[in-house]
């Protein structure tokens, strides 16, 4: 078992990093998120392991670190909270379109605009329905719990790598700021420059040697039947994604005549409700995307034959319950129910618009 | 006395006719050709070989990287 | 002697670099962009880091830098340049990075990631070429259009009040405590050259030596955008954009420049 300590989300992910051998991170203070930075500046985490850690005077600036730390082949992350994400997302969608691996993590609060400094799912949208400009997706995790924060480090660069893709940590201010038991991995190694070399001079630009062509890392096609082309292939990368990496979980669904579909924070409230509801003899189950994109569609389609009703419980107006109604094709009633702008559900609060929307009363 | 005997060649087919070998030669050695290359551009020459004393000046401002620069030192 | 006799290997005194590939540049004839390309393509072949360099592209007309330089390069965002540069030689310090930004990159959109990297003192080389022009989008005004200049968006000429002054970012830039070399040059004729590749040479070994950052920024031409012939453009430079954009060092060391 690894070591166990209490931290903040925001602590976790930090401190994660540093023991999977993220080689850099760049970031700007913005709130609910800031001790990230905080963390990482106390940790002195150069002198740990060599990584590297710097404050970007812009979000801007902080974006294209990380494109350019990503380039040469290094593991780089980068966190904000939602107006610095919107600020992101020219970089991210350059990230996208060069295909480069990095790993971002947006501590969500509520908006729009300047908004407030309280947990949020209102970034759903922005997050997998594109956000930036162009054709691309965005792999996106969504940790419900501290310990996720802190392993989605770790997957996330997995995924990164494997498809030389920007992939997303969709938390928010709740996990972010709370406190949990988190068990942490073992430090792991700093790729050597030789390791990363040898895994990545296909493509990463660390000097053109005599023996290969000069490696680019671009976004840019002026001829469009050659951008169709690279379109064509990131779609690719994104079906095989669709295909081979959706994740979720599963709660009292075997019986289940109704079904609540809840991501992140949201999800641990929502299954506090179906004990709740369950306690009253209503069947109901919960199904949580741990994937964004890809969503977990076809598990959804496959419980529907058995659902009465699916409510989908997020901090938002309705967002992913937009995804919800494409899985399940019009074949069983699809409702929202969420506070938002800051604002957190109660599970009774969750329970009762169920009760009212599903149950008549 | 030594004298320098120069010469240039003009990559024609990559050269764009701008000129500022041209205004660059001090001794006046190059002109634009009359002719155009498959691009239509009046591509630079050397119109006064034996002035050339291969100074490499119109090498250097050359913006395309077209030209390119021999020298000799003869003994007269 | 004829011509055949001089035009033998042993005899070659000048060719273009290596380092230069044979993509035919994107350029307008005359264009300052193609000098300066091979100017910091010369030094970096001449030092032997051909291996070790990373050159980032801007947006702009040297957006396909990475086409015609023959090393391993990366495209960035618009104005992102410094910030691109700072995250790879963060995490790479042993490599020569350099940016090569026009003035609308570099000096509108890109102000606060070159006024930061400056500042921090970034170990990197900015090559910042300055036509006063957006060439890429057309001839519109950029942040260095001098006063009364006429563009597509200043078809009067820039007008102090209306459009505000043209920007000094080399000579502000030399302010900061980050940056160790500043200097300013020009690619129009041969002696300028010469002058500009020592001065990248030099910038270059700064980042070897890792004493800080080396800004050079070329003043140069846009024949197109100016609607000049390529020598006329040239004559105009010098006449109208010099006394507004000196030539010369204006930090070496980190020490500014003392004008007598």
């Amino acid at each position: 078992m690894g070591e166990l300590k209490l931290m903040k989300g925001n602590e976790a992910i930090a401190e994660a990093a540093i023991r999977e051998g993220v080689d850099a991170y760049f970031g700007y203070p913005i709130t609910p998120q800031s001790e990230v930075l905080e963390y990482l500046m106390a940790e002195q985490p150069e002198k740990r392991t060599g990584m590297v850690v710097l404050q970007a005077e812009s979000e801007l600036a902080a974006i294209n670190m990380v494109y350019g730390a990503a380039a040469v082949g290094k593991k780089v992350l980068t966190t904000s909270s939602s107006p610095g994400i919107s600020l992101y997302q020219e970089g991210i969608s350059y990230i996208a379109g060069a295909e480069l691996p990095c790993v971002i993590a947006n501590v969500v609060r509520g908006g729009p605009g300047l908004g407030t400094i309280q947990p949020s799912q209102a970034d759903y949208f922005q997050t997998v329905k594109g956000g930036g400009h162009g054709d691309y997706k965005l792999f996106t995790l969504a940790p419900s719990s501290v310990q996720e924060m802190a392993d989605f480090v770790s997957l996330g660069f997995e995924i990164a790598f494997k498809y030389r893709t920007p992939v997303m940590i969709l938390s928010d201010g709740m996990i972010g700021q709370m406190m949990e038991k988190v068990e942490l991995k073992e430090q792991k190694p700093r790729w050597t420059d030789e390791e990363i070399k040898k895994m990545h001079d296909k493509w990463a630009t660390i000097g053109k040697t005599p023996d290969r062509e000069r490696n680019i890392i671009t976004s840019l096609n002026l001829d469009s039947a050659i951008q169709e082309k690279h379109n064509h292939k990131l779609q690719a990368k994104f079906r095989k994604m669709e295909a081979e990496e959706v994740r979720y979980e599963l709660f009292n669904t075997d019986d289940a005549e109704y079904l609540m579909v809840a991501y992140g924070s949201s999800a641990r409230i929502a299954q506090k409700s179906i004990a709740l509801a369950r306690a009253k003899g209503i069947k109901v189950g919960l199904l949580r995307p741990i994937t964004l994109f890809p969503f977990p569609e076809k598990p959804l389609a496959d419980l529907t034959p058995q659902l009465k009703g699916i409510l989908s419980v997020e901090l938002s107006a309705g967002q992913m319950i937009e995804d919800v109604k494409l899985a399940v094709q019009c074949k069983v009633r699809v409702e929202h129910y969420g506070r938002f702008g800051g604002m957190i559900h109660s599970p009774e609060e969750v329970l009762t618009a169920f009760e009212q929307t599903f149950i008549g009363k | 006395m030594a004298k320098v005997i120069g010469a240039i060649v003009v990559d024609t087919e990559r050269c764009k006719g701008c000129e500022v070998c041209v205004a660059s030669c001090p001794m006046q050695v190059i002109e634009l050709s009359k002719e155009v290359n498959g691009k239509g551009y009046h591509f630079a020459y050397m119109a006064q070989p034996d002035a050339c004393i291969g100074c490499a000046n119109c090498a250097i401002v050359c913006p395309d990287g077209v030209i390119t620069v021999y020298k000799v030192n003869k003994r007269a | 002697m004829k011509l055949q006799e001089i035009i033998k290997e042993e005899n070659l005194v000048y060719k273009r670099t290596p380092l230069m590939t044979d993509n035919v540049l994107s350029y307008c004839p005359g264009c300052g962009h193609g000098t300066a390309h091979r100017i910091v393509m010369e030094v970096i072949e001449e030092m032997g880091v051909q291996d070790d360099t990373i050159g980032i592209a801007p947006v702009g007309c040297s957006v396909l830098a990475y086409d015609f330089m023959n090393i391993d390069m990366v495209q960035a965002a618009h104005g992102r340049a410094p910030a691109v540069a700072t995250g790879i030689k963060r995490t790479w310090p042993d490599k020569f990075v350099f940016t090569y930004q026009g003035d609308g990159d570099l000096a509108a959109i890109g102000t606060a990631e070159t006024i930061h990297a400056c500042n921090r003192g970034e170990n990197i080389t900015i090559i910042f070429i300055n036509n006063g022009i957006y060439g890429m989008t057309g001839g519109q005004m950029a942040p260095t259009t001098i006063e009364g200049m006429k563009t597509s968006t200043s078809p009067y000429g820039r007008d102090l009040q209306l459009m505000g002054n043209p920007l000094k970012i080399t000579e502000l830039v030399a302010q900061l405590p980050g940056t160790y070399f500043v200097a300013r040059h020009s690619v129009h004729n041969p002696a300028a050259v010469r002058k500009t590749k020592r001065a990248v040479q030099k910038a270059f070994q700064i980042q070897k030596e890792r004493k800080g950052l080396a800004f050079i920024e070329i003043v140069s031409n846009c024949n197109s955008g100016w609607k000049l012939p390529p020598v006329k453009a040239n004559q105009w430079m010098v006449e109208n954009m010099f006394p507004f954009f000196p030539p010369g060092d204006i930090k070496v060391d980190g020490e500014l420049v003392k004008k007598e």
